[in-house]
């Protein structure tokens, strides 16, 4: 009985690869909207930079929590309305997929798009001469930070149920910028002494501990232990995603038309 | 197992609309069986509870054995569905679409790339499986979905008016793989609301109407049940007042269909004698004469208006 269960939970899990090869494909094509969609973020960074004189290493934690977060979050919260509006949703639906693989699929492949596009400030970071003192950590935060938007981006699209996928962009976006701001990205939480709503409220961002995660592998200084910002991670990773498939599988057939 | 569909008590509204009410019926294993109605009737509705897509307020549905609510994996994993106006993935290759297919029913690849070959050469589509099916015909993107529904070799296959909007040969086609894979074992449940297609396709057809179920039968003994759908046709050498065969004895209803006027009534003979009559009288000359027994149209026509309750 229980390798029969984990023999379905691989075919299941195999059915998600399918699912995420198949995102991949279409979202690469789109590449140029996507890449569109992170150029906004990046001159908003570039314009709260630009003339303060900041450490280098203050710059690399804004940029690589911006890239990270905003790529990530970039063509999950389209798939759905797409495949809606496509008219591929109700082949996808009657097909043996698990609700939870065919989601799973989904922020599998923002999570590899979110992955691959923060390499560049990575690189770029790495080449001004960046000093990464915690190579491990900060690998492993970029993961789990990956993941963790990738699921967010897919629960952002679960309500409403539209089929336009710009409405459910537009959504996204309303609730990405101001998350931004209270995430340590422009301000390190510990400069933000004096706003003690704002930073309570930052504990709710997952982006915070991210960019905690990134002061500490660059600066060797955080607000929270890192202990609480893996935790952090892996929490609102979970919750997002079991969020995410509950939410969709209900609203799923409110899709159809 | 003789039963491929059990269906008992199935039922959907959306809001104040019932969409599907109650309805009950079986399809027997290698069938291949007809959904007739007519616009907003609840075929998809129905086709959609049947794969699991929509869930029912109420009712069970129950495929090869495996309960739709219940066991939903296993039921889909047999099944396949062509869905109204559904679409391939257009930024996919019609090979990819098929890969895709493959992948979610966990079929092995080497198994997939064979039967994708296959089916692709068949419906005359192989020359171009690398090609985006963005850039394929309406004809060909349903050749393509209908290859994706066969490429898992489903024990029923579902296809919600597949070949609406389809050029004579692309339908016909499409109605000969529906045959030759029935043939081969493929049980199938198809809706339409062309008469003419489901008198030349089914074993049985239901009538399904403002989501109530009219009937189901063969066509042909749907096509007894009314007697009283017979008719005559006539045409004469000049054209006639329509008003004036209306008069003759026993006619219910009358109809002018091209140069012909068709004559319904319970007793043929009578309205021949009377035909005749009427034309010596007028000094015409009958120019041709037929009995006529009811088509599936006429059967379908009272049936839905029966329903309406006028
Ligand atoms: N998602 C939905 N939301 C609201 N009403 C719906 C929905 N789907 C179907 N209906 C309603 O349910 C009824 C049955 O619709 P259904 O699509 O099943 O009919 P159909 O027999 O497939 O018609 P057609 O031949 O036009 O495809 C219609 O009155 C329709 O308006
Ligand atoms: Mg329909």
């Amino acid at each position: 009985m229980t390798r029969l269960m984990v023999n379905n939970f691989f075919e299941q899990l195999k059915r998600s690869v399918g699912v995420a090869k198949k995102d991949l494909r279409i979202y690469y094509k789109r590449g140029p909207v996507i890449i569109f969609g992170l150029i906004m973020p990046f001159f908003l960074f570039l314009s709260f930079f630009i003339g303060r004189n900041m450490p280098i290493e203050r710059l690399f934690i804004g940029l690589l929590g911006m890239a990270i977060f905003f790529s990530s979050m970039s063509i999950g919260p389209a798939i759905i309305p797409f495949e809606a509006s496509s008219r591929t949703l109700e082949r996808l639906m009657s097909t043996p997929i698990a609700v939870w693989a065919l989601f799973l699929g989904d922020v599998i492949a923002s999570f590899l798009y979110g992955l691959l596009i923060s390499i560049v400030p990575l690189i770029i970071g790495l080449v001004l001469g960046i000093n990464i003192i915690q190579p491990l950590i900060l690998s492993l935060g970029m993961v789990l930070a990956a993941l963790c938007f990738s699921s967010f981006g897919i629960l952002l699209s679960a309500y409403p149920p539209t089929d336009v996928p710009s409405t459910a962009m537009m959504i996204s976006n309303l609730v990405k910028f101001p998350l931004v701001f209270i995430s340590g990205v422009f301000i390190p939480i510990s400069q933000m002494q004096d706003w003690g709503k704002i930073i309570a409220s930052a504990s709710f961002s997952p982006l915070t501990y991210f960019t905690d995660l990134v002061s500490y592998c660059t600066q060797e200084t955080s607000y929270y232990s890192i202990p609480v910002d893996f935790i952090a991670l892996i929490g609102f990773t979970l919750l997002f995603l079991t969020a995410a498939i509950k939410i969709h599988e209900k609203t799923l057939p409110k899709r159809l038309s | 197992m003789k039963t491929a569909i059990e269906v008992e008590g199935l039922t959907k509204s959306f809001g104040e609309i019932i969409a599907v009410n109650h309805i009950n019926f079986e399809v027997k294993k290698d069938e291949i069986f007809g959904f007739l109605g007519p616009n907003g009737a609840g075929k998809t509705t129905t086709i959609r509870m049947l794969t699991g897509v929509l869930k029912p307020d109420e009712g069970k549905a129950i495929i090869m054995g495996h309960d739709i609510l219940k066991e939903p994996l296993k039921a889909k994993q047999i099944i396949s569905v062509v869905p109204e106006m559904a679409n391939a993935y257009r930024d996919l290759t019609a090979w990819q679409n098929l890969m895709l297919m493959g992948e979610l029913y966990g079929v092995p690849k080497e198994e997939s790339r064979e039967r994708a070959k296959f089916l692709l050469k068949e419906f005359g589509l192989y020359e171009r499986r690398n090609q985006l099916a963005r850039g394929f015909s309406k004809g060909m993107k349903q050749k393509l979905i209908l290859c994706a529904a066969l490429l898992t070799e489903p024990q029923v296959l579902f296809l919600d008016e597949p070949t609406a909007g389809l050029d004579v040969e692309s339908a016909r086609l499409i109605r000969d793989m529906i045959r030759q894979y029935n043939r081969e074992g493929t049980t199938i449940f198809f809706s339409t609301h062309n008469m003419e297609e489901a008198n030349r396709l089914c074993d049985r057809i239901a009538i399904i109407n403002h989501g109530k179920i009219a009937a189901i039968d063969t066509p042909e003994k749907l096509r007894m049940k009314s007697t009283e759908l017979k008719s005559v046709e006539v045409s004469f050498n000049k054209p006639v007042p329509i008003k004036e065969l209306a008069e003759i004895p026993n006619v219910t209803n009358l109809k002018k269909i091209g140069d012909k006027i068709r004559l319904y009534t319970d007793e043929p003979h009578s309205v021949i004698n009377s035909l005749t009559d009427y034309a010596r009288r007028k000094k015409l000359t009958i120019i041709s004469l037929n009995t006529l027994a009811p088509t599936l149209e006429d059967v379908f026509i009272k049936l839905v208006k029966e329903h309406r309750g006028d």
